[in-house]
């Protein structure tokens, strides 16, 4: 499945961001990507889900924000995004979300290609 | 009609008028496509517009395109069939069709008769042509064409004659005023808009239109038009005449009836309906102002409003019980440039009556209340309509009035801003967190959103502080006309599940679930709702103590690192500093962390504690390390300060040791967690320096005791909190504080602080249930708090022993390219 998706999608590159335990069970975690932020989340039944870190409303840490129903609340001003997609359910401009694969406990989220 | 099912039913509605149109809006609202095929007959070649903006466009303040409410795309959009300038002839009753004067017969299921009204024209000799039109010059005031007409011919005119000094004659009086013309008013009645008006009011009222250069003449029947070709004059019964070259009628509707009569329905003055606006047919429909409900005809926009939404909440089956009750008339409206407000009715019948008064002619001002049973059963004013919201809500809810009279004319003092909606501009912000204004929430609701909750969500107003939750709701229910959608989860302690808090309690109690995913999955099937997590961590620690099982995903993120998040995603750290005394020494290792990590800010609090301001997550454990001092608690919901005054010690005022009392009280409470933060304050006389009456708890010296307050507020409300007690001791008021902070935590609902509290729960039942002790509960509260503040643990010294790795981990580089890792 990874390497049918990286053929899709010549310009984009899989990294590995780190280990599943890297993230406490249902919380989020920010990453670093050369400039780019990368919030990951680790849900209770395992999913992992991977958005842009930053707000886009005033710039707060989504990675601190709690997360349920398929989304994550902004810890500033409560914004809510989708986990799967990065849509605002708050009506609010989008976040990127990025496709995630974990493999033998390590995390890989694709990023677009200058990353 | 069995075939519901294979097939929408028709629904065919003959008008495309104000009523005809919104009674269509409403059904569409609710679904009613779904139900039915809708076909609308209009006679007029446009889509509907709002007659009542008509003057507007005469005098030329309104373009008449902006007067339309439906656009023709509006029918499309909405996939209804709309014939524009059509006429229908026939109801085929037993056929169930109707016929149009385009040839075609269109069968029906439903049949909606709107056909409105025409303008009444008195019997008048030399009005007509012999073709039976009106001779030019001759006008009636109705339509959008009779306004163009009007101004067109105003232009050539110097002088016209409106008949009829009603409320639509006056609106032509002022639109024709504008066009250059001499204006005369002649009208049969003693005074001006006797319907809505009594004699002294409307005596006010024509000295001032007087003053603006209309003639007005009273006890006029009019006999005939004068002229041979062109109109030259009218004639009254008096033997005087009036010269003019204009006339405007306006003396009231006649309901377009004919065709429920014509068609065997019963008809009176208007077509005759029962509570549901149905006709003597029970296929057929009649709504607006060619129906008759119990004896009355309405000419009015509100009634029709009523009417259209019975008739569609019927229909549609949304609401199958609904029954109209006919209307209270109140109108509130400008009559050139005088603003007036009249409700129900104009005089008091003297004896069971009073009639509360106040005239002011030169300055054009009149109130006058007629009020029955200490109810509002009508009213007027003119000049100085300020209270007309109030007032006509009142009038219209049937609300029990103030014993004080005065205060329903005038401002007596500080104007209730909850009644003003009405006068309220558009762009008045009303959520000052998230710049939400009165105009998006009425835009809001009405885009079809009719719950509190609904508009809260989409407008997010109500959702910062929250302190304007409550306007937000008084304004929707206003918007909604009181049409406010029940919301039962406005009861719920969280969202995601459907109970109140005591019943939530019972239920987790019952079932022994001690985690928030347990409980989310026993009752809300699982639905991690995230607005849900952090009210039910609270409660269940409430609930449980040492027993609860924490998941710190379920924490707000203040609560998992134990630190205020900034809006650069630093933290703010405040220590504890009981009572707001410190030492040099705490001096001196608060500033020396400050150095050591940078902080960016130092700041007072006003609290009476020291914040440091900007300090990242990865060093928060080693900056309460080296601080050795516990948590202030400045981040989430629990005890969080008590502020003193100097006291007795040094304070030559002081009548009690404020000092000594707040530092007991901090030890005793420190991080006890609640349904909403807790501040509090002692002072050491009525001075009260600490400002202790304006604290969610707070306790005064006064000469040989202390007096506790309760539910005092100083932050987004202001609320002087009330007396709970006087008592005599130090160990009194730690014994009356702690057994109202239980009662709070056990029964107040997530996020309400305590003035919400004491206010919901009243202060005469507090003090029966805390201080007398009338349900004798007293002791088991003050057991629970101790057993609460025995489980206190400070969390700083979590720092040393991390509760997850991760708890407080800096931002991870990722650890590289894996292009080619792939599994």
């Amino acid at each position: 499945m990874l390497t049918a998706s990286l053929s899709v999608e010549k310009s984009a590159v899989w990294v590995l961001a780190g280990s599943v335990d890297q993230i406490a069970l249902g919380q989020g975690r920010c990453f670093v990507a050369g400039k780019r932020k990368i919030a990951l989340f680790r849900l209770r039944n395992g999913e992992i889900y991977a958005l842009d870190a930053v707000c886009p409303h005033r710039e707060g840490p989504l990675a601190e924000g709690v997360i349920g129903n398929g989304t994550v609340v902004c810890p500033l001003h409560g914004y809510r995004f989708s986990l799967r997609d990065g849509h605002g359910v708050d009506n609010h401009s989008a976040v990127n979300s990025y496709p995630v694969a974990t493999r033998a406990g390590m995390i890989y989220v694709r990023l677009p290609g200058t990353a | 009609m069995e075939n519901i099912k294979s097939h929408k039913r028709k629904l065919v509605v003959i008008g495309n008028g104000m009523a005809g149109a919104r009674t269509v809006e409403e059904i569409v609202a609710r679904g009613g496509r779904e139900q039915f095929e809708i076909s609308v007959f209009g006679e007029e070649p446009y889509g509907n517009y709002n007659r009542i903006l008509l003057s507007s466009v005469l005098n030329g303040s309104q373009d008449s395109s902006e007067i339309f409410l439906n656009p023709l795309s509006w029918y499309e959009q909405n996939g209804i069939d709309l014939h524009a300038g059509a006429r229908v002839d026939v109801i085929a009753r037993p056929h169930k069709a109707i016929h149009c004067d385009d040839g075609n017969w269109y069968p029906y299921d439903k049949l909606i008769i709107a056909t409105g009204s025409r303008p009444a024209v008195p019997p008048i000799a030399a009005l007509r042509r012999q073709s039976g039109e009106f001779r030019p010059g001759i006008f009636v005031f109705r339509t959008l064409d009779d306004c163009r007409r009007i101004a067109e011919f105003a232009a050539k005119c110097r002088r016209a004659a409106v008949i009829g000094g009603g409320l639509l004659g006056l609106e032509a009086a002022r639109g024709l005023l504008t066009h250059g013309v001499e204006v005369h008013v002649i009208h049969l009645p003693g005074h001006l808009m006797e319907q809505q008006l009594d004699q002294q009011a409307a005596a006010i009222l024509k000295h001032t239109i007087e003053g603006m250069g209309i003639r007005v003449h009273l006890q006029k029947l009019t006999k005939a038009v004068l002229g041979d070709n062109e109109v030259t004059g009218l004639a009254f019964e008096d033997g005087t005449t009036l010269d003019c070259d204009m006339i405007v009628i306006a003396t009231g509707i006649t309901p377009n009836a004919e065709i429920g009569s014509r068609w065997g329905l019963t008809t009176e003055r208007g077509i005759v309906v029962d509570d549901q606006m149905r006709t003597s047919d029970p296929d057929i429909y009649a709504v607006g102002e060619c129906a008759q409900h119990r004896g009355r005809v309405y000419g009015l926009v509100a009634p029709l409003w009523e009417q259209a939404r019975v008739l569609a909440d019927h229909l549609t089956g949304s609401d199958a019980g609904v029954a109209y009750q006919g209307s209270k008339l109140a109108t509130k409206l400008k009559v050139m440039g005088v603003e007036l407000a009249s409700m129900g009715v104009v005089a008091g019948d003297g004896e069971q009556d009073d009639v509360v008064q106040f005239m002011e002619p030169r300055r054009g001002i009149y109130k006058k209340l007629i009020i029955r049973d200490g109810r509002l059963a009508g009213g007027i004013l003119m000049g100085d309509i300020s209270k007309a919201a109030y007032l006509i809500q009142a009038f219209d809810r049937g609300i029990k009035l103030p014993d004080e009279r005065l205060s329903l004319l005038f401002d007596t003092g500080a104007p209730n801003p909850k009644v003003t909606f009405d006068e309220m501009p558009a762009e008045v912000q009303i959520c000052n967190c998230n710049g939400v204004k009165k105009g998006e929430i009425t835009a809001c609701v009405a885009a079809g959103r009719r719950s509190v909750k609904s508009v809260m969500e989409t407008t997010r107003a109500g959702t910062g502080c929250g302190s304007c939750k409550s306007l937000v709701a008084e304004l929707v229910e206003w918007a909604c006309k009181g049409q406010v959608d029940d919301d039962p989860s406005i009861n719920y302690y969280v969202p995601a599940i459907p109970m109140t808090k005591p019943e939530l309690v019972e239920a987790i109690r019952m079932r022994g679930l001690k985690s928030v995913s347990a409980v989310l999955n026993a009752l809300a099937d699982g639905r991690d709702d995230p607005g849900s997590k952090p009210g039910l961590a609270s409660l269940l620690r409430t609930i449980w103590s040492a027993d609860y099982e924490d998941e710190r995903d379920a924490r707000f993120v203040n609560d998992r690192v134990h630190a205020n998040i900034q809006k650069d995603g630093t933290f703010s750290v405040v220590p504890r500093i009981y009572g707001g005394v410190t030492s040099p020494a705490e001096l001196r290792r608060i500033a020396d962390v400050a150095e050591k990590y940078n902080v960016q800010m130092v700041k007072i609090t006003g609290g009476q504690r020291i914040d440091l301001l900007g300090v990242r997550k990865q060093d928060l454990p080693d900056v309460w390390r080296d601080l050795g001092m516990p948590s202030g608690h400045a981040y989430t919901k629990a005890f969080r300060t008590c502020k003193t005054c100097v006291g007795t010690e040094f304070c030559r005022y002081g009548l009690g040791d404020s000092t000594q009392l707040g530092i007991r009280i901090e030890k005793r409470f420190q991080g006890v967690e609640s349904p909403h933060k807790m501040k509090l304050a002692v002072s050491g006389c009525p001075r009260n320096c600490a400002e202790a009456t304006v604290k969610d708890l707070g306790a005064v010296a006064v000469e040989n005791g202390w007096q506790v307050y309760v539910g005092g507020a100083a932050g987004s409300t202001v609320r002087a909190g009330d007396l709970l007690a006087t008592v005599k001791t130090h160990d009194d008021v730690l014994t009356l504080m702690g057994r109202f902070m239980q009662y709070y935590r056990e029964n107040a609902r997530y996020a309400e602080r305590s003035y919400g509290f004491v206010e919901r729960v009243g202060i005469a039942r507090l003090r029966a249930l805390l201080v007398d002790d009338c349900e004798k509960t007293a002791a088991r509260l003050d057991q629970e708090i101790a057993a609460a503040v025995a489980a206190y643990r400070d969390p700083w010294t979590e720092g040393r022993e991390l509760y997850e790795p991760t708890q407080f981990a800096e931002p991870a580089p990722v650890r590289g390219e894996a292009a080619g890792v792939a599994a």
